[in-house]
This record gives structure tokens, C-alpha cells and sequence, in this order.
């Protein structure tokens, strides 16, 4: 046996392996295709072999000739026969073959679905591994739904290698197979939270691209997102659930509210550019979703511009190109603070660089104003001569014309500069966008009057010189531009000068090579010539003129009349008789030219190309209502002789139809007759410039033209002379004005003017000619169109689930769901879904009765559910409620139709979006040095906000650390009757109409006054220490049970004029707290700061704490020693500081859904202990603001005055919260597992409030 | 997603091609070819970044791609991926590749296609990026190769000989691709690893 298998394996090392065929194609240079085709042979005769390793290296083989191009799809078989081998070497050459070249169409694919499940569920990892990593390329809708529940046992597998691929597949099956996403869910939702960070990251990688086809079904997940983005530190993480976020943003612009300032602790944090990136990326997005402008957003913006001011000067081209690409983000909300870089901008367009000068095109859009278009546009005529290659040129091309169209050609102050610019553009050989300047031309000409003339003249030259537009290559797309020339030289030919010259040149023979329609358009309009033609001989004498131009048409036209093109060919031969006909009545001397000229009289309107579809639906008129009487249904259903409706119907429905068309007509010819008296129809300039109704006052050039006509050269630039001419035109005006104004101050009475005095600013730029822009027409009240049609192929429209609604139990698959329960009766989510205050609109004496009946029902039993339901949206009001309503939700769940849990969820979402901005920084320690102390209110300066200077906390005024904890029944009591009390006004000032505060209705609120997370630490003459929140706190559980680590970041700012440098950091270590020192460190070394300080800089510095016990607040003493450079000397210094770490500080602000906050405060593991603060001044929402901010909690619930709020420590244990407020009076009833962690932190609640 | 992954020489040989994506052979060459003539004809000192592949997907896509020595590395990924998030990902392929190959060259890779593709699929998988840990992406690839060592066994002992043998007579290997002095411009990802 053993020598079977050695023999056929020395018979196989002269078989090519792979190797072989590669360096056998790299010998056969010349004949490579013959080479090739020999060793596919070859292989053919190895794949017909019994031997699995031949057949192995066969396959191999081929897939390296798939690579090449040649189709090796007849292998097909051969390639799942690999596939199936036992041996793991084998199994993978045949997968990797399988995953390039098998698609939906091979069929063999169907032979696979066992071997695949054998192999996913193989002992070996990497069996399963490689049939993972093949299916993701080649699954088919048969094989999704065939193994769809087998990836899904994987992705809770007990290794994590095959964890991450079966998430990650997943995708995949869903986009194949999308029945499978609402129960696989559930547990792809479960992977956001792995322990493993591959499998986590995986699972964020899916859930984002699912998000991205179909955000709005993933909102609810936005509160998980949230709390990953806040914890995780893995970088591709975050990135996704930042871009996720700018995804989510404009569905919930409360969601953007939340999110501004996490991302903006990121921007200043974050050393990864790629991270900064998208940050920014994100925040733009949010920004773009938060229409309304809250008022610090400009800081924001700010902040944006800036880090992609930095990215853009960088040297580094992909930074330059990715801020170039964010900027033009911004451009589109926030044109002002793009404007004020467009030095940087223009300087990008000389770059080298092709895509940075595309993406800085792009921006120009928004840069130019009535000052520079000229200027700018220029530029770009410059680059469009310089540049190589037609793709860049081609986007020239169309950017000028996009920035000098934009805003109905806002930006323009003299059309024969643009017409000459256009003519200019005609140049170009070989562009694609001949159609682009033509249709350009024919807008200027048509709704530009007063430009007409000119316009004319050129478009006569260029049909003087059309043999050199369409000389070259017949691909030519420039020669639309001739359609556009003719059609405008025959519709105002009044201006041309020489109409015969004019019709001469379009009647050449060499027309006939132009594309069909721009011949059609040429004939049609050589009447239109002709006629003028005509007219201008009507008075001579001598008809001779007159006659030659018939006999012209009379000659040239027979070759259009043979076009192949049918348009021409009519249109041609239509006229020649017309032609022949005029040339009959010229010679008996009949006066014919008022009468052709008739033919074409009358004037063109442009209309909007959207008009048609833009007619809004008249008030009453239903269209889906029937004109006529349709058939009855009953008459139908009766078997009568259909002959007899046959009959009538026609005649009955004309009739209608009749009256109908008459009626029709009258309201018609009402219409109009409105329309014609109201000015404000049909013309409607743009700006305040004057609007021409009546023909006839047309084109009153208010301006005198300056000397500046220009000389026509045809096909040389001349739009540079427009420039100067137009510097020198504003010139003249300012001197104008300035001698006018100061005339009109002399005189003490102008007349009257149009411009102000003042700076010259935009809008004093008058325009050459006072033209008179005509906007296209539109019906009245047209409405805005809203065309997002989405992409009817889009596979991932398959995927937009609802993913919050329960499985169905036809939908579920054999597993396992890990769907969190949500739970909210029927009769809440009514309440949720509708506007909150109608459910409170009962008067509050039946709530009061209610109250009571809650309070019984509380101590009965659940016997009467009916009664219960009745009650619930009171109970809802208390969090102790919680528990009960939550098992009585589920009771009724079974009885009521199926509970919407999607609402249930929403509102979850709205409870976490409404709650106020949680910074998810944990604030740690808030420790002024004492000497700093004084400096109190000035010490928040470095962040550019502002703050009141009650934020930053004097700590040292937390004296006590032992507060008394006990806790009397009395005073809960007492607590309880307040809390009714309470209630009960507040329930008589909402039947009084006052809007109760629930879900999201934090809008409606004032804004929170902006808080800091800076707190002076220390402060000399030389350098300032301001501590910041440290943005990440975690616990490394698991590994060190009781050891859990903080980070703190420092914010070093240097005052002095000097150079500070070789910065040390040290802290005395306490039994408790430890400054972790990389190995080999003695314990009392300190630690380098990794930065040197120029003068006024200041930079940012993270330290890391390991603590062992976080129920007790700790203190630090630390020293800071730095060496103070100046020009002539260094001197060593030194500066003390405590560091101060509350117990908030190990508090991290967590969600917690209102269903498992219920539960913790059932299970009674909890300890409690309250709080009373009197003379609280604030309203509620700030109250809870700052507890979330100082404290890190975040709320849970909130019900008018009354709120519950969650935290949890480093190490696990939970904080809950219930504030309550009425008259300056706020109490806390808190629970803890930890009740002297619980005291400290009530008490540093106390101070913070103590404070106010 | 990334919708395709090339690698080829400064002449557009093909020496790997992974689409994530079903194309026709033919199509999957004028893509590389598209792909070659776009890039090759760029300077060393411009951005890695460029639209306008009008084979490969819509104006969504974008092409990020690194050149080094004599090969280009090029992802084509849509607007889901972050663009200096893959372009990391690229010096992190090449990284293991370094690092499996020992100094990785053109001719590694010409001659062990089936290799790259194996690392590459440890990287990469059905167009979304299933890991970026280097160390953890060499811990599963050489696993692998040792399983399959072990399985070839007696049986391959001649095999292996024989092709030691061939390779003996192999031109003279180009130095390696030369990663050394790339990483300077790669923007900072600390965590990544």
C-alpha cells in the first residue's frame, strides 16, 4: 500500500505542478497561447485520473489560467471533486478554485450544498474555515437557504477564527437569501458584544453595510453603537460605527445631537488620521441633518474646517485629497465657512495631481461670486488649454459651465463674456459635451434678450467657420454646437447683419455630413433666414437680391431632400416646394415676404423641462374620481344583454366628454385671462431686476454699453478682454458712484439710485447690461419634486426588513432567539406614537383617583389585568412600577393583537435620544491644587467653549467624605407622600394644558447651558495643568478581578514666553491607586511627557491609573518637573499637584433599557439610601444634565419631574437613580449594590449642587 | 465592501485577480487591464486614491491603491470602506506577505499564486475585511501550512525534492519589493495592530 502511494507520487513529481506551467508560460514568450493550450490538454488528461493529488494539481493549475483570462468553467466538475477531498491540502486547492470561478450560473454548484455542510461542521477548524471563505464568494439563493441555519449554529461556535467568518458570511446569505436576516438577527446582534474583538468587529462590519442600504431599520440599534463607539479603541471599529452614524444621523436628528459631542472629543483625541476622518466626516453629516442651527454648531463647523484646513495643506496627497473631498460636504450647507479658504482651494487646482484638482473643481462651485467668476473661470480656461488627456479637460468643461449656470447664472455680470466663453469652449477637439455648450447657448440666447444680438453674430461666425468645428473626426461631439448656432441665427436672424451671407454658409454642401438632426434643424431654419432675407429686399426696387437668394434655396435644397434621414428629407422638400412657389409669385412681382415671414412669427418661451409634470392638482379636482359614470357593478353582475349598455355607454360617456371639452375650454380661456392680468405670471426675473411683460420695451440697454464692443475675431480668445474690460467698467463705476455720492452730498438731496454707498460689497457689482433673464416657465405653484426612485435592481432593497417586529412563527428557524423582550403594553405604545399630551388631557382629579387605584392595585395581587391595563400609563409614570407593568405587559401580549414592539423599541430609542447629551468622556478626577483654587472661574479657558464657572468644581471643598448613609423609614416615607404630592400638582398643571415632557420632546425644551470637561489642576507662571475627562475608562475584567484602570489626560498649556521641554510627570502612589509606569520603571520614577512645549502651545498628555478600590474617593499628590528654555538660560522647575479621584469618576455612563432597569430593582439585590436638596433653581432637564455629565449617568426614564437614571462602575456595580423635583426641592432616591460607594457619590452629587 | 482585489507588475501582468464580484473572464481582464492604464499612468508622488473605473461598479466606487517596487496593489471598495482604512489594510497585506515569504518579491508571487490567495483570504473575506492583525493573520496561515505539511507526510517527501531541484535552475530572483521605506507615508493607525 505504502509503496502504491510513494510509486504514484513519484509518477506525479514529473506531472507540471503550478510552478511548472508558470515558469513554462515565462519560457514561451512568443507563442504563449500555443504553450498554453498544450498544458490545458495536459491537464485534461490529469483531471481524467483517479489519483485526487493529480486531479489537485490540476485544478490548481487552471485556476492560475482563470487568472489569465482563459474560461476553465468545463472543469467545473472536476473542481467540486477537490473540493470534496478528505485531505485539507486538496479540499483547499479545490475551494480556491471554486471561489474564482464559480458563479449563479454554474450548475454543478447545486452538487455542493452536502459537501459544504459536512464541511462546516467538520472537527477541524479550518475545514470549516475554508468552505467559509469559498461559500462567501460563490453562494447562490439555493445554498443560502440550504445552509443558512448551519452558519448560523457557527456563529456561536466556540472558536472564535470560525465565529468571525460565519458572522461575516452571513451578510452574504442575507443578500441572497433575505428571509433569513429577521431570524438571524437576533444573534448577529448578540456578536456586537463578543468578547472576542474579531468576532465583534465582524459583526459591526455587517450590521454597517446592512445599515447603509436601509438605516432606518437599524436605528434602534443606535444606542448599542453608542456605547461601542464610547468603549471600543479598536480603530476599524470605530470607523464603521462612525460612518454607520453619519448613515443614521439624518433619519433622527436627535440622534446628531448626541453624537456632536462624543465626535468632537474624538477630532481633538484621536492621532489617527483615518479616525479623524471620518469623525469629521460624521459631524458634517450631522450637521447637514440638524437643518435648524443650534447656535453652538458654528464651533463645530468650525472645528471641521479647520482639522481639513490641516489635512488640505498637508503634504501628504491622500490627506489633501480626503479633505478636499470632506470640504465639498460642508460646501453644500455651509457655502460661508468654505468661502473663507479659497486661497488653499485655488492653489490645489495647480496641483499636480489629477484627482486633487478634480475634487478642488468640485468646490470651486461653491466659490465664486459676482467678483471673481471671471477670474476664476479664467484660471480654468488656462487649464483647460494645459491639459492632457479628455476625461480632465471634459470635467473642466463642464465645471465652467456648472459655475456659470449655477443659481439661473446669479453670478454673471456680462453675457458676452459667457457667450464668447462658450464659443471659446467650441475650440476644444474631441470633447463629449458638444451638446452641453450648445443647449447653454440656446438658454443664454433665448432668456437673455438684450444678449441676443451678439450672440447672433457669433453663432454667425461659427457657421461661417463650421468646417473647422467638424473638420477633424467625425466622432466630433462638438458639432452640436452647430445646432445650437443655427437654430439661434434663424430665430433672431432680425440682428443678423448679413442674413445672406448667413444662409450661403448653412446651405453648403458639406452640411450633408452632419449628424441628421442638426441638418433638420439647418433646413428649417434657412427658411427662417430666407424670409428675413425677404423682408430686408420688401422696399428695393430692384426684386434681383430677393430673387437669388429663391434661387439659392432652390439649388441647395434638392440634397437635403435626398438625406437618408427622413426628418431632413421632409422637412427639405417641404420647403423647396414652398420655395418654388415664392420664387413663382417674386416673378409676377407679388409682395410676398409679410406673408412667409408670418409663417415663422411669433415668439418661443422656454419652458421648465419639469413644467408638464410640475402642474399642481387644482383645489377639488380628484383624479381618481370618475368623469363618467362608470358601469355599476350591480348592473354588471346582473345578467342583462350586454348589447343594451353597449349601446348607450358610448353615447352617454360623449355627452360627458362634451360638456366636459366645453367647460374645459371656458375655464381655459378664464384662465388665461388671469393669467395675462396678473404681472407676476409667466415672466418672473430672478433678483429685483425689472420684469418686462409687454413687447416692445424690450431690450433698453439701461447701462450705456461701454466703448468696449469687442472686434469680432472669429476663433480668437477673447473673453480675456472682457476681463479687463469689466475691471476697468467697475472701475469706472466706483469713481462714478464715489463722484455722485459726494455730489449727493453736496446737493443733500440724490437722486435717486439704485446702489448704496458703502464698500463695494457684492451687490453693487451692476451688471454690464441690465438683461433681463427670463426664467423658464412653470405652472403656478409648482411643487418640488421629490424623484428618489430608488434602484428597482438593488438587491439590497430585499433587505429592508423591519427588524424590530417579533418573529412569526412560520419565520423562525430552529434557534435559539435572543430578541430582548421589550416591555411595553399595546395601550403605551399608542400613547408613545401619538402626541404625548393627548393621554394627559384627563383632568387630574381622575388621575389622582387612578393613583389610588394604582396604589391598591400595587398591593393586591395581579388579579384584575383588565383594571391594570386601564391604569398603566400612570404607573408608567413611577420606574418602581417597572416590574410589574413588565409582567403585565407579557400577560397581555398573549391576549392583545401582537404587541407593536417596534414602538416599543422606538420609544426605547427616544427615551435614550431625549435623555440630554451624555458625554460618554467619564469625568475622573476634578482636582484644583488649592493654590490654584481662586482661579476657579477663569480655568476652563483652553476649550473654546463657553461655560459657566460654576462647572468647574472647587473639589476642595468636598471636605467631608463620610456622610451619615442611614436610612430611615420616616424619611422615605415623607419622600413617598411628597411623591404624590407631587404628582398631583403636576398632573393639575398638565390638565391645565401644559405639555407633559416624554419621549423627544427635549427639543421643545431650552437648551442646556454648555458644560466643560476641563477642570484647573495646576497653574504656575509657566505652565498650566487642566485636566480633562479622561474620554476612556475601562476595566480590564476577567484577568485582574479587582484591578481596574482609569485614564486621565492632561491638558499642558504653556504660559511663558519659553521653551518648555523634558516635562516629568509624577505621582505618589497610595496603596490603592497606582500610576502605571512601563516595565522595568521603578515605582518612583516618573513619567515622560512625550512632548516639548513651544511658547502658548499647549498639548494633551493620557496617564493610566490602576485602582483596587473604587468605593472611596482617593487623593494623589503628584509633581510635575519641567526645564524652562529661554534664549540665554534653562532652569529646571517644578510644579505640585493633587489629583482627585471621586467615585463618580469610576461611575461610566452605560444605557440601560427600562426593562432591565425594572428587573435590577426587583431582584433586591440593591441597598438604597436618598438625598434632599433644597433650593435647586434650575429647571429639570439641566438638573439631569448635569448629573449625567458630572456623574456619568445617563436616564433611563423620565416622566415630567421625576426621572430614573443608571450607571454602573468600573467594577460592575449598578447605580440607580430616581430625582424627583417640585419647588426647588430635589430628592434622590438612589440604590446601590456597593452602599459606601453609593454614599461618596450622593455626596458629590450633593456638592455639585451645592454649587449652584 | 471591497469589490476587487488586483495585484500586477509596472507592465499590467496579472499576479493576482480576486473579485468579489462574478464577471466573465473576459470582463475580469479589461478590468485589469481599465485598472493598469488608470494607475500606471500616475506619478509616484500623487494621491492613492482615483475614480473613474467605468468596468467595476458605479460611480461609487474608488480605486486605493500602493505601489511598491515593481507591483501595484489595488482594492477597489465602495463608499462603505474608509479610504485610509484600506489603504493600511494594503501595507498590512504586504506586511504578511513579507513575513510569510521572508522578504516577499515579484516572483513569490508569480510562482506561489495559491499562497497569496490563501493569506489573502485570512485577510479579506467575500469583499469585507475579516481581520487586520498581523500576527493573528500569520498564526492562522502558518497553522494551515503545517497542517498541510503534515498531511503530505512520506507522500510528498519526493515531490518536495524534485521541486527543490526545479527550482534550482530558476533566474537569478530580484531583490525583495522593498517595504522598508513606504511606511513612513502610511498615516498613523496605532490600534490597528
Amino acid at each position: 500500500m505504502a509503496l502504491k502511494i510513494v510509486k504514484g507520487s513519484i509518477d506525479r513529481m514529473f506531472d507540471k505542478n503550478l510552478q511548472d506551467l508558470v515558469r513554462g508560460i515565462r519560457n514561451h514568450k512568443e507563442d504563449e497561447a500555443k504553450y498554453i493550450s498544450t498544458c490545458i490538454d495536459e491537464i485534461k488528461q490529469e483531471l481524467k485520473q483517479d489519483n485526487i493529488a493529480v486531479k489537485a494539481n490540476a485544478v490548481c493549475k487552471l485556476t492560475y489560467l482563470q487568472m489569465l483570462g482563459y474560461d476553465v468553467s468545463w472543469a467545473a466538475f472536476n473542481i467540486v471533486e477537490v473540493m470534496s477531498s478528505s485531505k485539507f491540502t486538496y479540499k483547499r486547492i479545490g475551494y480556491l478554485a471554486a471561489s474564482q470561478c464559480f458563479h449563479e450560473g454554474t450548475d454543478v454548484i447545486m452538487l455542493t450544498t452536502n459537501q459544504i455542510r459536512k464541511d462546516l461542521s467538520s472537527p477541524n477548524q479550518y475545514d470549516t474555515g475554508v468552505a467559509l471563505t469559498g461559500l462567501s464568494c460563490f453562494v447562490t439563493p439555493d445554498l443560502a437557504r440550504d445552509l443558512a441555519n448551519d452558519i448560523m449554529t457557527l456563529m456561536s461556535h466556540t472558536k472564535p477564527y470560525i465565529r468571525k467568518k460565519a458572522v461575516l458570511i452571513m451578510y452574504k446569505v442575507f443578500l441572497k437569501y433575505p428571509e433569513s436576516l429577521r431570524p438571524a438577527f437576533p444573534r448577529l446582534k448578540e456578536k456586537l458584544e463578543d468578547p472576542d474583538p474579531g468576532v465583534q468587529s465582524a459583526a459591526v462590519n455587517v450590521i454597517c453595510e446592512l445599515a447603509r442600504r436601509n438605516p432606518k431599520n437599524y436605528l434602534s440599534l443606535a444606542p448599542l453603537f453608542f456605547k461601542l463607539m464610547t468603549s471600543s479603541t479598536n480603530n476599524w471599529v470605530l470607523i464603521k460605527i462612525i460612518k454607520l452614524f453619519g448613515a443614521l444621523t439624518p433619519l433622527e436628528p436627535r440622534l446628531g445631537k448626541k453624537l456632536i459631542e462624543p465626535l468632537t472629543n474624538l477630532i481633538h483625541s484621536t492621532s489617527a488620521m483615518s479616525l479623524l476622518y471620518e469623525c469629521v466626516n460624521t459631524v458634517i453629516a450631522v450637521l447637514i441633518s440638524l437643518s435648524s442651527g443650534m447656535p453652538n454648531h458654528s464651533a463645530s463647523i468650525q472645528l471641521c474646517v479647520q482639522k481639513l484646513r490641516i489635512l488640505i495643506e498637508d503634504s501628504d496627497q491622500n490627506l489633501k485629497y480626503l479633505g478636499l473631498l470632506a470640504m465639498s460636504k460642508i460646501l453644500k450647507t455651509h457655502p460661508k465657512s468654505v468661502q473663507s479658504h479659497k486661497d488653499l482651494i485655488l492653489q490645489c487646482l495647480d496641483d499636480k495631481d489629477e484627482s486633487i484638482r478634480l475634487r478642488a473643481l468640485d468646490l470651486l462651485y461653491g466659490m465664486v461670486s459676482k467678483k471673481n467668476l471671471m477670474e476664476i473661470v479664467k484660471k480654468l480656461m488656462l487649464h483647460v488649454d494645459k491639459a492632457e488627456g479628455t476625461t480632465y479637460r471634459d470635467e473642466l468643461l463642464t465645471k465652467i459651465i456648472d459655475i456659470c449656470s449655477q443659481s439661473n447664472y446669479q453670478y454673471i455680470t456680462n453675457f458676452e463674456w459667457y457667450i464668447s466663453i462658450l464659443v471659446e469652449l467650441t475650440r476644444l477637439e474631441g470633447t463629449r459635451h458638444g451638446h452641453l455648450i450648445a443647449s447653454q447657448m440656446l438658454d443664454v440666447a433665448i432668456r437673455v434678450k438684450a444678449i441676443r444680438g451678439f450672440a447672433v453674430a457669433q453663432m454667425a461666425t461659427l457657421l461661417d467657420n463650421a468646417h473647422l468645428l467638424t473638420g477633424n473626426t467625425q466622432r466630433n461631439g462638438i458639432c452640436e454646437v452647430l445646432y445650437a448656432a443655427a437654430w439661434i441665427c434663424g430665430e433672431f436672424s432680425e440682428h443678423l447683419e448679413d442674413p445672406m451671407q448667413t444662409l450661403e454658409a448653412m446651405l453648403r454642401p458639406k452640411v450633408a455630413t452632419l449628424p441628421g438632426h442638426i441638418q433638420a434643424v439647418y433646413v428649417q431654419n434657412a427658411a427662417k433666414l430666407f424670409a428675413t432675407v425677404l423682408r430686408k429686399h420688401e422696399g428695393d426696387t430692384d426684386s434681383q437680391a430677393a430673387q437669388e437668394t429663391s434661387q439659392l434655396l432652390i439649388d441647395r435644397l434638392p440634397l437635403f431632400v435626398q438625406s437618408a434621414n427622413l426628418e431632413v428629407q421632409e422637412r427639405a422638400s417641404c420647403i423647396l416646394q414652398l420655395v418654388k412657389y415664392i420664387q413663382k409669385l417674386q416673378q409676377k412681382n407679388v409682395e410676398v415676404a409679410e406673408e412667409v415671414t408670418a409663417l415663422f412669427a411669433g415668439e418661443l418661451n422656454p419652458v421648465a423641462p419639469k413644467a408638464q409634470k410640475k402642474v399642481p392638482i387644482p383645489d377639488g379636482l380628484d383624479l381618481d374620481s370618475w368623469i363618467n359614470e362608470p358601469p355599476s357593478e350591480s348592473e354588471s353582475e346582473d345578467e342583462k344583454p350586454k348589447a343594451v349598455f353597449a349601446k348607450e355607454e358610448p353615447k352617454h360617456s360623449r355627452r360627458h366628454t362634451e360638456v366636459d371639452e366645453k367647460e374645459l375650454a371656458r375655464r381655459r380661456e378664464a384662465r388665461k385671462q388671469e393669467q395675462a392680468n396678473n404681472p407676476f405670471y409667466i415672466k418672473a426675473s430672478p433678483s429685483s431686476q425689472k420684469v418686462y411683460d409687454a413687447p416692445g420695451v424690450e431690450h433698453i440697454p439701461v447701462v450705456q454699453i461701454d466703448l468696449s464692443v469687442p472686434l469680432k475675431v472669429p476663433g480668437m480668445p477673447m473673453s480675456d478682454q472682457y476681463l479687463k474690460l469689466e475691471e476697468e467698467r467697475r472701475q469706472k463705476e466706483k469713481a462714478e458712484r464715489k463722484k455722485k455720492e459726494k455730489k449727493k452730498k453736496r446737493e443733500k438731496r440724490g437722486k435717486e439710485r439704485k446702489a448704496d454707498s458703502g464698500p463695494e460689497s457684492e451687490e453693487d457689482i451692476t451688471p454690464a447690461h441690465q438683461v433681463d433673464i427670463v426664467t423658464e416657465e412653470m405652472p403656478e405653484n409648482a411643487l418640488p419634486s421629490d424623484d428618489d426612485d430608488k434602484d428597482p435592481n438593488d438587491p439590497h432593497k430585499a433587505l429592508d426588513i423591519d427588524l424590530d417586529k417579533p418573529l412569526a412563527d412560520s419565520e423562525k428557524l430552529p434557534v435559539r432567539t435572543h430578541r430582548p423582550e421589550v416591555l411595553k403594553s399595546p395601550a403605551e405604545d399608542r400613547d408613545s406614537e401619538s402626541i404625548p399630551q393627548e393621554t394627559k388631557k384627563k383632568s387630574g382629579k381622575e388621575k389622582k383617583e387612578k393613583k389610588k387605584d394604582k396604589e391598591k392595585d400595587r398591593k393586591r395581587s395581579k388579579e384584575d389585568k383588565k383594571k391594570k391595563k386601564k391604569h398603566k400609563e400612570v404607573e408608567e409614570e413611577l420606574p418602581e412600577s417597572q416590574p410589574e407593568e413588565a409582567i403585565q405587559s407579557e400577560e397581555t401580549k398573549e391576549v392583545a393583537a401582537p404587541p407593536t414592539s417596534t414602538s416599543a423599541e422606538a420609544s426605547d430609542l427616544d427615551f435614550w435620544l431625549s435623555s440630554a447629551p451624555v458625554p460618554p468622556a467619564a469625568q475622573d478626577v476634578t482636582a484644583p491644587s488649592s493654590a490654584a483654587a481662586v482661579d476657579m472661574s477663569s480655568a476652563a479657558a483652553p476649550e473654546s467653549e463657553p461655560e459657566e464657572p460654576k462647572d468647574a468644581e472647587p473639589e476642595d471643598m468636598k471636605s467631608s467624605k463620610h456622610k451619615k448613609k442611614k436610612q430611615k423609614k420616616e424619611k422615605e416615607e415623607k419622600e413617598k407622600k411628597k411623591k404624590k404630592r407631587h404628582h398631583h400638582h403636576h398632573h393639575h398643571s398638565d390638565a391645565g394644558g401644559e405639555d407633559s415632557v416624554q419621549n423627544g420632546t427635549v427639543e421643545d425644551e431650552e437648551p442646556l447651558p454648555p458644560m466643560s470637561n476641563y477642570s484647573l489642576l495646576a497653574e504656575n507662571s509657566y505652565i498650566k495643568m487642566m485636566k480633562e475627562d479622561a474620554d476612556q475608562v475601562y476595566d480590564i475584567q476577567g484577568n485582574h478581578q479587582d484591578e481596574s484602570k482609569v485614564v486621565v489626560s492632561v491638558i499642558f498649556e504653556n504660559k511663558s514666553d519659553s521653551f518648555l521641554k523634558s516635562m516629568e510627570f509624577n505621582v505618589l502612589d497610595s496603596l490603592n491607586s497606582k500610576l502605571q509606569r512601563p516595565e522595568g520603571a521603578g515605582p518612583h520614577d516618573g513619567l515622560t511627557v512625550p512632548f516639548q512645549l513651544p511658547p502658548g502651545v499647549s498639548n494633551e498628555a493620557r496617564f493610566v491609573f490602576s485602582v483596587q478600590s473604587i468605593v472611596m474617593p482617593q487623593k494623589l499628590k503628584g509633581t510635575l518637573t519641567f526645564i524652562v528654555k529661554s534664549d540665554e538660560s534653562s532652569t529646571h522647575e517644578k510644579l505640585d499637584f493633587k489629583l482627585h479621584f471621586t467615585c463618580t469618576s469610576y461611575l461610566i455612563t452605560t444605557p440601560c433599557y427600562s426593562d432591565a432597569y425594572a428587573k435590577l430593582l426587583e431582584s433586591g439585590d440593591l441597598k438604597g439610601s436618598s438625598l434632599r436638596l433644597e433650593g435647586i433653581n434650575m429647571p429639570f432637564h439641566h438638573l439631569l444634565a448635569r448629573i449625567c455629565f458630572h456623574h456619568h449617568f445617563s436616564v433611563v426614564e423620565r416622566i415630567d419631574s421625576c426621572a430614573s437614571m443608571y450607571s454602573r462602575s468600573i467594577q460592575g456595580h449598578h447605580v440607580c437613580l430616581l430625582v424627583k423635583t417640585s419647588d426647588q426641592t430635589v430628592s434622590i432616591d438612589a440604590k446601590c449594590d456597593e452602599p459606601s460607594l453609593l454614599g461618596n457619590v450622593l455626596d458629590e452629587i450633593k456638592q455639585t449642587f451645592s454649587k449652584c | 465592501m471591497i469589490k476587487a482585489i488586483l495585484i500586477f507588475n509596472n507592465h499590467g501582468k496579472a499576479r493576482l485577480s480576486k473579485f468579489y464580484e462574478h464577471y466573465t473572464e473576459d470582463t475580469e481582464q479589461q478590468i485589469i487591464r481599465e485598472t493598469f492604464h488608470l494607475v500606471s499612468k500616475r506619478d509616484e508622488n500623487v494621491c492613492n486614491f482615483l475614480e473613474g473605473g467605468l468596468l467595476i461598479g458605479g460611480s461609487d466606487n474608488k480605486l486605493i491603491y500602493r505601489h511598491y517596487a515593481t507591483l501595484y496593489f489595488v482594492f477597489c471598495v465602495d463608499s462603505s470602506e474608509s479610504e485610509l482604512g484600506i489603504l493600511d489594510l494594503i501595507q498590512v497585506f504586504v506586511e504578511t506577505l513579507d513575513k510569510c515569504f521572508e522578504n516577499v518579491c515579484e516572483l513569490d508571487l508569480i510562482f506561489h499564486m495559491d499562497k497569496v490567495h490563501n493569506i489573502l483570504a485570512e485577510m479579506v473575506m467575500g469583499g469585507m475585511v475579516l481581520e487586520t492583525n498581523m500576527s493573528e493573520i500569520i498564526t492562522q496561515v502558518e497553522a494551515q501550512n503545517k497542517m498541510e505539511k503534515s498531511e503530505a507526510g512520506i507522500a510528498g517527501a519526493p515531490a518536495r525534492a524534485v521541486s527543490a531541484v526545479k527550482n534550482m535552475n530558476l533566474p537569478e530572483m530580484p531583490k525583495n519589493i522593498n517595504i522598508g521605506d513606504i511606511s513612513i507615508k502610511v498615516p498613523n493607525l496605532p490600534s490597528f495592530k
